[in-house]
């Protein structure tokens, strides 16, 4: 494989879709925050998944797709067999 | 550049896009068995659907100069119902020593259920006593790394199965390294929204390199883009790879892949 480019290079060609697409997030948050609460109504999980996810974004480590996606992810259960009485014995 | 899409469902599209992708320079494709946006009324709709698929299909492939080839399965959706996928199963073998069969596919998982689990197992048995290459649907979003993990599993379990003659499909920044770990061949599936883009494609080229791995549009009767690989083969020009990388992951892994069916007949300009 060839050599990564420079990260200059790299926003040089991926800056403005890049803003355009922190632009859309930001937007949708606002639509989120001008809805109407509801007092008694349990905050909807996927809102504390999405704001997990965006702090992922600001951390300096490499991997943060796939953090995110983790995040966004059913739990693996090494016991699902049992769980789901499936005989995977062959 | 000739490409090839590993996984496209063409029974979902218009003939203008056999005319689009013969002009973008698709030479062949292959398309699983799926599920067709409802629920069949029984066993006989997928009898006619799998003539639909080793017949109508390769023909009309065929007028527009690309190669069809295809797998056959009842798909993960309509798994949950363990009696019609019992006789869906039982009715493969008629069709599995037409030309264009590769293999036992697009099996899988949806939702992780027992039943799915069933099915899939009876399908891998399938494939074990009849020697099939296999092509595995992993589930969208929250249940693919879950579902992925499962299917691994049971792959693993059968001693009968080459890791090299399965396709783990539809993967993503989370579980790419688990099936390529495993020995598998991996599909990555350039659809909007739900599943991967070709920036993101291309990036995992770049952090696994491209042995064992394939791209597809999977288009279907969603919105998909019967062009997503001319996208990514665009992406990975832009970024300055190497023709003969893309050409790897778009062409000669492919081939690699299906030329391990029994019944393969790599076409004259191979």
């Amino acid at each position: 494989m060839p050599a990564p480019p420079e990260a200059g290079e790299i926003l040089d060609r991926d800056f403005l879709e890049t803003r355009a697409k922190i632009l859309e997030i930001a937007a949708s948050l606002d639509r989120l925050d001008r809805s109407p609460g509801r007092p008694g109504i349990a905050p909807d999980r996927r809102l504390a998944q999405i704001r997990q996810a965006l702090e992922v974004l600001l951390v300096p480590e490499p991997g943060r797709a796939e953090t995110i996606q983790r995040i966004f992810s059913r739990e693996y259960d090494p016991n699902w067999r049992s769980a789901l009485e499936v005989d995977a014995a062959r | 550049m000739h490409y090839i899409d590993p996984h496209i469902h063409m029974v979902s599209r218009t003939t203008d896009d056999y005319k689009r992708m013969a002009l973008a320079g698709c030479v062949m494709v292959s398309e699983p068995a799926f599920w067709a946006g409802f629920d069949r009324s029984g066993p006989e709709g997928f009898r006619d659907y799998f003539r639909q698929l080793t017949q109508f299909e390769a023909r009309r492939a065929k007028s527009h100069g690309i190669e069809h080839r295809t797998w056959l399965c009842i798909n993960a959706k309509e798994a949950e119902d363990v009696s019609l996928s019992r006789q869906v199963i039982a009715m493969i073998p008629e069709f599995l020593e037409h030309p264009s069969v590769l293999g036992i596919g697009e099996i899988g998982l949806n939702k992780n259920t027992r039943n799915e689990a069933i099915v899939f197992l009876e399908h891998l048995d399938l494939a074990a006593r009849t020697g099939e290459l296999i092509l595995v649907h992993t589930p969208h979003l929250e249940d693919k790394f879950q579902g992925t993990r499962m299917i691994l599993d049971m792959l693993a379990d059968d001693r009968r199965i080459a890791p090299e003659r399965v396709c783990i499909d539809h993967v993503e920044e989370h579980t790419i390294r688990l099936a390529l770990e495993a020995g598998h061949w991996v599909g990555m599936t350039l659809y909007p929204t739900t599943k991967c883009t070709p920036a993101r494609a291309a990036d995992l080229v770049e952090l696994y390199g491209p042995e064992r791995i394939m791209v597809n549009s999977a288009g279907d009767w969603g919105h998909s883009d019967p062009l997503a690989v001319p996208e990514f083969i665009f992406e990975m020009k832009q970024r300055g790879l190497g023709k003969s990388i893309i050409h790897r992951v778009v062409f000669d892994n492919p081939m690699a892949f299906f030329e391990q069916s029994k019944r393969f007949v790599a076409p004259s300009w191979a």
